[in-house]
């Protein structure tokens, strides 16, 4: 396998965009920032891809004019995935594998705000048996979580401490929509509002772009001075049923960590829309109490569709980056209830 | 700066879904008032049966009546209820496992208030009204009545009799057999509202609309004039800053005529869309062509803005109702061969 | 690093019919999937990754349907991704799962293109009113037909082209037992004197919408703007460099003798002519010769479109997957009645949105040389 590194990452997040589904005014500055993180330009890229989803903007090919943003006269190399762009670097990393390219531009964007993002990914179900109920995000979530309270998993003042500690590490993330933490006390004291949920236990609507660069070999030095190099890259799913598997084990992030190879990070960004979906995500990551989850506040501080998975890591990459960690992971997921999930490790060392 | 410009728009359709034999066998017994699930090939009877055993990836044959009565395994609170959920109150979430089935049906639970649902209660399908073969036979669910209270008849129609607990064990039904029609097709309706905004040179293009003005962006790159303007210079990247006015003439690079009519459709066809190349442009847009037999207009024809009347303007480029010839002679091919 | 080599060792496609009213979605896949893994002499547990291309999600009214549809493609404790592309997706989709196999992360990948647009309307679905725009829109026709018109103007073509590309399709179709048309009575003179839908595009220029190892030499993929100042949406640039990079990575420096069948992405009758320039098989402009003369017959120096093409089935997000597939079954010599004789190098082509995102490949009887 080829030595690949994360080497660029710029992100922007807000809780309303003002602008056009397709976020093409958003991505032009973003990508402008990776550029002047690595020194490339864009004819240094050899491949992009991109994640977004047409039902966020309700529009088919929605995609599409966001090549605009990279400016594409000469044609480029490029594709994109109906996923979170998280995947969409999968394919990139990928493509370097091959050989055909030595670097590679990611992004991914979603104006989540453009429609009521609970009934949108209701169309994420069974077409026949569970669309047609129109079951909600947040509902999913909860019944979930009532699982894991009910067998003795994990209770409210567990989920509290998550969300607690999040808003506090968000005070320091720029970008982050949500912020503001207390104390576990005060969280439990607030009202439930999907019980067994409460609002700050359940991701904001967040708009939102980000982008990623990843290079090959010796570019990767051209770009950072310490490249977050990926050791391990995979990715699982689970079936979507409900109704057949049990909602407080999620196997596709345990397949996904073991084949990426996790043992020994040091910190785990995770993407847990839901606080007890960390509880989850570090059990079957096999995260023990020295690992440092979330530091950048997570997605329960911000959460924009499709780009969040991207966004875990970015910033665990740049912990590699700026010295603080040696070994670092990203988590990204995608379906309801964690069905399916995507681990990138990385390390200062090739 | 003013916000961007902002319009709802509905992305609606009736969605005709054939089910093929496995749904259909599940949609059939609903609509016959029973819930069927099937028995995969690690003997666990799945609600709604799966349309392929999770082991053996076969096609499931083996079709089970369950009760219609179960228990609570899992619930969730849904206080603010969106457009096209069970009930417009709110209500619970609950997966329930119905007598004689292992794997559980996630449903709608009606009850006031979080206070009135637990996990391990019983509770019992209410039935549509109408049943018609989709997962809206059931209603929802409710709190099952004790064995007492049925012989009372103080329950609506439709209510089902929940099944005394000895005799809730699988009644096994030969596959397809039901009391009429197969049901091979449902009905989904899919609704989404959403707020479309345009993008800031976008929204500038259509307030200049309003104001009777045809204004394009230029590229401080490649100083090429996009009208309508795009986010970005899509050859550059960059953003495209520099406004610039543009006269109501121009040039067809090339059209169709349209005649095939299609749902959605606001032009009545035949009609003739063209791409219009403005003088001083750069692109070519696509508008409308009238004031002239559609089969005399040719590639060349210059054309000038017929605006609608002030009175009807909006930010909208429908404020030019159409292009129609200004009777001068016909551009040269080669001023325009490179913009198609 | 260079690439592992892969190959094509299982094809399987539906029946495509405008409608499939007898099968569920996941039904539909699976009929292709069971077929594809029966001629590769596999099962689900065989399998290393699923790579799902479906085009837009409104088709079908479901958003990111490989999720619900995992169980039933055997996903489920698998990698699965989903591509979209627009109209080349079955291309592109057919690619990143060949890349899956040449970067040497797995070693048998199941690649899935569907669409089963008889849920609801394509035309409805691509033609959604955007606010504070003209709505002269009319679907893909209304798009490409303009196009059309330009490339006609540019080469002088007769206008008949278009018509002897429909016939030629119409009667391949005859010869392959999954088209969805499958009319003996199209000619050239019955396409003529089809109605106009888009003018100059005519209801017997379109398709309907609709439901050995091939060693792989060559894959590449390009993408261009949707509208630019300086864009030649008749003789794309993308689709010019595509062409031009897939055959220096296949070692083909005289396509049309080297190449012994394509499969090209041909909605309308008038884009056989037109990609055949774009494509590098003929100097610009002369496209329509090749195809005038009998060239792209099924017994003509260049075979085009045997399957009878996306002119005689057009499942939007397979067709691209369809073309792929064609190529690789006239290569390992499985193309029934359609089969070119001898045919050892095969094109597939896939385009889409504004004629802007290109997915090619080259698959070959032999294994790839380098």
């Amino acid at each position: 396998m080829r030595d690949v590194a994360v080497v660029g990452f710029a992100q922007r997040q807000m809780a309303e965009f003002d602008g056009s589904p397709t976020c093409v005014e958003l991505l032009v500055p973003i990508l402008a920032e990776c550029y002047e993180q690595t020194g490339f330009t864009r004819k240094d890229i050899g491949f992009w891809c991109s994640g977004s989803s047409d039902y966020l903007a309700g529009r088919s090919f929605s995609f599409v004019s966001a090549v605009d943003a990279i400016g594409v006269l000469p044609p480029v190399n490029e594709s994109h995935v109906e996923m979170d762009a998280a995947w969409a670097l999968y394919e990139a990393w990928i493509k370097i594998q091959t050989g055909e390219v030595d670097t590679a531009l990611v992004y991914g964007f979603g104006k989540s705000s453009a429609g009521v993002l609970r009934r949108t990914l209701a169309l994420q179900l069974d077409p026949y048996t569970m669309t047609p109920l129109w079951p909600d995000t947040v509902s999913l979530a909860g019944l979930q979580a009532r699982a894991g309270i009910d067998a003795g998993l994990w209770d409210e003042r567990a989920m509290a401490e998550v969300a607690n500690r999040s808003l506090t590490d968000a005070e320091k993330n720029e970008y982050a929509i949500r912020k503001g933490g207390s104390s576990v006390d005060e969280l439990l004291a607030r009202p439930m509002y999907a019980d067994p949920l409460r609002k700050h236990d359940c991701a904001p609507v967040t708009d939102g772009a980000a982008a990623i660069v990843i290079a090959a070999d010796d570019r990767a030095y051209d770009a950072v001075e310490r490249p977050a190099w990926i050791s391990g890259f995979a990715h699982n799913a689970d079936a979507l049923q409900l109704g057949g598997r049990d909602l407080t084990r999620s196997p596709s992030a345990a397949r996904a960590g073991e084949a990426a190879g996790g043992a020994g990070v040091e910190v785990a960004e995770l993407h847990a829309p839901f606080s007890h979906q960390e509880l989850i995500l570090r059990g079957e990551l096999g995260l023990g109490d020295d690992v440092r989850i979330n530091p950048s506040g997570g997605a329960l501080t911000s959460n924009p569709m499709f780009t969040s998975g991207l966004n875990r890591i970015g910033e665990a990459a740049r912990r590699v980056w700026d010295g603080s960690s040696d070994r670092v992971l990203g988590h990204a997921t995608s379906g309801p209830a964690l069905q399916q999930n995507l681990v990138c490790v990385m390390g200062a060392e090739k | 700066m003013a916000r961007t410009l902002q319009a709802p728009v509905t992305v609606a359709f009736d969605y005709t879904r054939s089910t093929g034999p496995v749904l259909g066998r599940f949609f059939s017994g609903l609509r016959d008032g029973v819930v069927v699930g099937g028995r995969t090939s690690s003997g666990e009877v799945l609600v709604p049966p799966p349309e392929y055993d999770p082991d053996t990836h076969a096609e499931t044959t083996d079709f089970v009546e369950v009760a219609p009565a179960g228990t609570v395994t899992a619930w969730s609170w849904c206080p603010e209820p969106v457009a096209g959920q069970p009930l417009d109150r709110p209500f619970a979430w609950a997966q329930v496992r119905l007598d004689g089935a292992d794997g559980t049906l996630l449903h709608a639970l009606d009850v006031p208030s979080p206070d009135d649902v637990e996990t391990g209660m019983r509770v019992q399908v209410r039935w549509a009204d109408e049943r018609t073969g989709t997962i809206t036979d059931i209603a929802c669910f409710e709190p099952a009545a004790e064995l007492d209270e049925v012989e009372d008849g103080a329950t609506g129609e439709g209510r089902a009799r929940p099944r005394p607990r000895h005799e809730a064990a699988t009644e096994q039904s030969r596959p397809g057999e039901t009391t009429a029609d197969p049901i091979t097709g449902i009905i989904t309706p899919v609704e989404l509202d959403y707020l479309y905004a345009a993008s800031p040179e976008e929204s500038a293009f259509y307030r200049g609309l309003a104001e009777g003005r045809i204004v394009g962006q230029r590229c401080p790159a490649c100083h090429k004039v996009y009208v309508p303007p795009r986010s970005a210079c899509p050859v550059d990247g960059v953003a495209t800053t520099d406004e610039v006015e543009l006269g109501h003439t121009g040039t067809v690079t090339t059209f169709c005529i349209v005649n095939v009519p299609f749902l959605g459709q606001k032009i009545t066809p035949p009609y003739v869309s063209a791409y219009v190349l403005l003088d001083g442009a750069d692109i070519a847009f696509l508008h409308l062509i009238l004031d002239i037999p559609a089969e005399e207009v040719r590639m060349g024809m210059r054309v000038e803005a017929v605006w609608k009347p002030r009175e009807e303007w909006g930010t909208t480029i429908e404020n030019i109702s159409h292009f129609r010839p200004t009777g001068e002679p016909d551009a040269d091919f080669e001023t325009y061969r490179h913009h198609l | 690093m260079s690439k592992q080599p892969a190959a094509v060792i299982g094809v399987g496609q539906t029946h495509h019919r405008a409608k499939r009213e007898d099968v569920s979605m996941a039904g539909l896949c699976r009929e292709a999937v069971d077929r594809a893994l029966a001629d590769a002499g596999m099962g689900f547990d065989d399998i290393d990754a699923i790579v799902v291309g479906k085009a837009p999600d409104l088709f079908e009214g479901v958003m990111m349907p490989e999720l619900f549809l995992a169980e039933a493609l055997g996903a489920a404790g698998k990698p699965l991704l989903r591509v979209h592309t627009a109209g080349s997706v079955g291309g592109s989709t057919a690619i990143v799962a060949s890349s899956l196999v040449q970067a040497g992360v797995h070693r048998r990948v199941l690649t899935l293109a569907f669409e089963k647009q008889s849920e609801s309307n394509a035309m409805w679905a691509l033609s959604v009113p955007v606010p504070f725009n003209m709505p002269v829109h009319a679907g893909a026709g209304g798009y490409f037909a303009p196009h059309v018109r330009s490339y006609i103007r540019r080469s002088e073509a007769p206008t008949h082209i278009g018509a002897i590309v429909a016939a030629k399709d119409r009667q391949n179709a005859l010869k392959n037992p999954y088209a969805h048309l499958r009319n003996p009575d199209t000619t050239v003179e019955s396409v003529l004197a089809s109605q106009m839908l888009w003018d100059p595009i005519a209801d017997e220029d379109t398709s309907r919408s609709a439901d050995s190892p091939a060693w792989i030499h060559g894959t590449v993929m390009r993408s261009e703007p949707t509208t630019a100042a300086e864009r030649d949406q008749v003789n794309p640039q993308a689709g010019r460099e595509a062409a031009a990079a897939l055959w220096t990575q296949a070692g083909i420096t005289d396509p049309l003798n080297e190449i012994d069948a394509a499969e090209i992405y041909v909605p309308f009758s008038w884009f056989e002519p037109m990609w055949l320039e774009n494509l590098g098989f003929t100097p610009e402009g002369e496209g329509w010769k090749l195809t005038e003369s009998g060239g792209t017959a099924l017994d003509g120096v260049l075979p085009v479109n045997c399957s009878g093409g996306v002119l005689s089935s057009n499942p939007i997000g397979a067709s691209g997957m369809l073309r792929f597939a064609e190529a690789a079954l006239q290569v390992r010599g499985r193309a029934g009645e359609h089969q070119v004789d001898g045919a050892r190098r095969a094109l597939g082509h896939a385009y889409g949105g504004g004629s802007q995102f290109f997915a090619m490949w080259v698959v070959g009887a032999e294994p790839p040389a380098n």
